[in-house]
């Protein structure tokens, strides 16, 4: 296979991989938010269940939820699962909202009670004071931290394969096996440095843009 | 009858009974100075006031109409409790601006949410909803000019919060309270956390602020402002007023043990300072 065939087959998979990354931080990241409000809800039982559920997610390797997702409502119910690709999908969405709620919460509880206290006094109410006010700031507190986990994605969408999705790293698996050259393997790791060096770009430029305040 | 009329607030937290049984009443045009240790329970009534702590008893009343009343089985609704707490303006010891913000959004921006809300109950559509909010909104900015000017600083309309001085913050944060006409100020040791040779510019900031038609509390540690610029001044201590009067009573003519032994601390404080 010459060099041009197998990037193009690459390409194939690394369009899997990109795909499932964007989709994975749509539905994580307000999916995470939600989680974060459980997790401070002041109603006990719900903080307790949220918090359970973030323990399970977190405490358990995302490969082993993605095979449970996609295998489990066989093997244990018997019925009708979901297929390959939207099966990794929730998986990875579930497993990334958990880690984003986390950050989420301690961005949100490193406001100062002061910021909530000054919103009231000046007659908002909760949601504004959330959008308004505490939001931003909260946005800007965590950006690092995110960027990290949202690098960590991008490696992690590696482990769709588990499932036969063919994303980029099984692409080239699957030309490895094929055609007898080892190259292939390695050279994904240049795709993956790419993804993640526009991102880290990204990140940086953001960091930057709100750091016309400090605080 | 008084413009605020406070009866019997309580208020305990866990074993500790912090306010126990504060009364008093203030006129419109009244500077009410609270004086008293740290700890004394203060703040705590300040907050009460403004509806950030919730009182265990007791009753307060604004105009005549009672905006907190411990006995009522009923609780307020948030937006009920959200219309009393405008009654109240508090500038806090920290200022507590929002750092996002410039200035100039630091005082609009409630003022334009509550406008908001008003226009949007008026049922208002379309054109006409889209007419008021601008003229709504301009004159909460020709507002947020005139007050910044009296607070002097207009020269900082655009900078944020992170650029000022603390004393420009809490001036900052004075014009925002300031914006939305509370009948009565509330100031929470506006000066504790500045530097000493900034208290000057936000106590002057204050004392202009005094006149027959705005009523203004304020906690504080300076006692030669709170004799200067208070018409009433309440001596707190461990939960209690101790003792209530004229500046010319309390500073004069202290007759409760409590009050003279805190005046003596002070000046024991500086003597120890001078050695």
């Amino acid at each position: 296979m010459t060099f041009l065939e197998v990037t193009l087959q690459l390409l194939d998979g690394f369009k899997i991989t990109v795909i499932l990354f964007l989709i994975t931080l749509l539905g994580a990241l307000p999916l995470g938010l939600v989680i974060a409000f459980g997790s401070m809800s002041k109603f006990a039982p719900i903080r307790y269940i949220t918090r359970a559920f973030v323990w399970v997610i977190r405490g358990t390797p995302l490969m082993l939820q993605i095979i449970l997702v996609f295998y489990g409502p066989g093997l244990i119910f018997g019925m009708q699962g979901l297929d390959r690709f939207p099966a990794v999908v929730v998986a990875f969405i579930v497993n990334y909202a958990a880690y984003f709620s986390e950050i989420y919460r301690g961005g949100i509880e490193s406001i100062q009670a002061g910021q909530y206290e000054a919103g009231q006094v000046l007659g908002m109410t909760k949601t504004q004071i959330f959008f308004r006010v505490v939001l931003f700031q909260v946005i800007k507190r965590i950006i690092p931290p995110m960027g990290n986990e949202i690098i960590t994605l991008v490696k992690d969408t590696s482990l769709a394969r588990v499932v036969s999705v063919v994303e980029l790293l099984k692409a080239a698996q699957d030309i490895v096996g094929l055609h007898a050259i080892i190259w292939p393997i390695f050279y994904i790791g240049a795709f993956y440095l790419l993804f993640t060096g526009v991102l880290t770009i990204l990140f940086n430029r953001i960091e930057k843009k709100l750091n016309y305040y400090a605080g | 009858m008084a413009l605020l009329q406070v009866d019997n607030i309580k208020k305990v937290y866990g074993k500790e009974e912090v306010l126990k049984g504060i009364s008093f009443s203030l006129d419109k045009g009244e500077v009410l100075a609270i004086i008293g240790s740290s700890g004394g329970g203060k703040t705590t009534l300040l907050r009460c006031l403004n509806q950030l702590v919730e009182p265990d008893e007791g009753t307060i009343m604004v105009n005549d109409k009672v905006i907190f009343d411990a006995q009522l089985t009923k609780k307020l609704s948030d937006s009920e409790i959200r219309q009393n707490r405008l009654h109240f303006g508090l500038v806090f010891q920290q200022f507590n601006l929002f750092p996002q913000y410039n200035v100039f959004r630091n005082l609009t921006l409630a003022a334009q949410l509550l406008e908001n809300e008003k226009i949007k109950k008026s049922g208002a559509k379309g054109s006409e909803k889209r007419a008021l909010k601008r003229a709504a909104f301009d004159e909460i900015d020709e507002k947020a000019e005139a007050i910044l000017k009296r607070v002097g600083l207009s020269d900082k309309k655009y900078a944020y919060p992170c650029e000022l001085s603390g004393g420009q913050q809490q001036r900052v944060a004075i014009a925002r309270a300031l914006i939305l006409n509370p009948d009565i100020l509330c100031f929470d040791e506006p000066t504790s956390a500045l530097d000493p040779e900034l208290t000057g510019e936000v106590l002057k900031v204050i004392e202009g602020l005094k006149s027959s038609d705005s009523t203004m509390i304020v906690v504080t540690h300076e006692m030669e402002f709170a004799r200067r610029v208070a018409t009433k001044v309440i001596f707190v201590a461990d939960g209690m007023i101790e003792e209530m009067g004229t500046p010319e009573e309390i500073f004069e003519h202290p007759k409760s043990e409590k009050l003279k032994q805190f005046f003596h601390k002070g000046v024991e404080v500086i003597a120890n300072l001078e050695e």
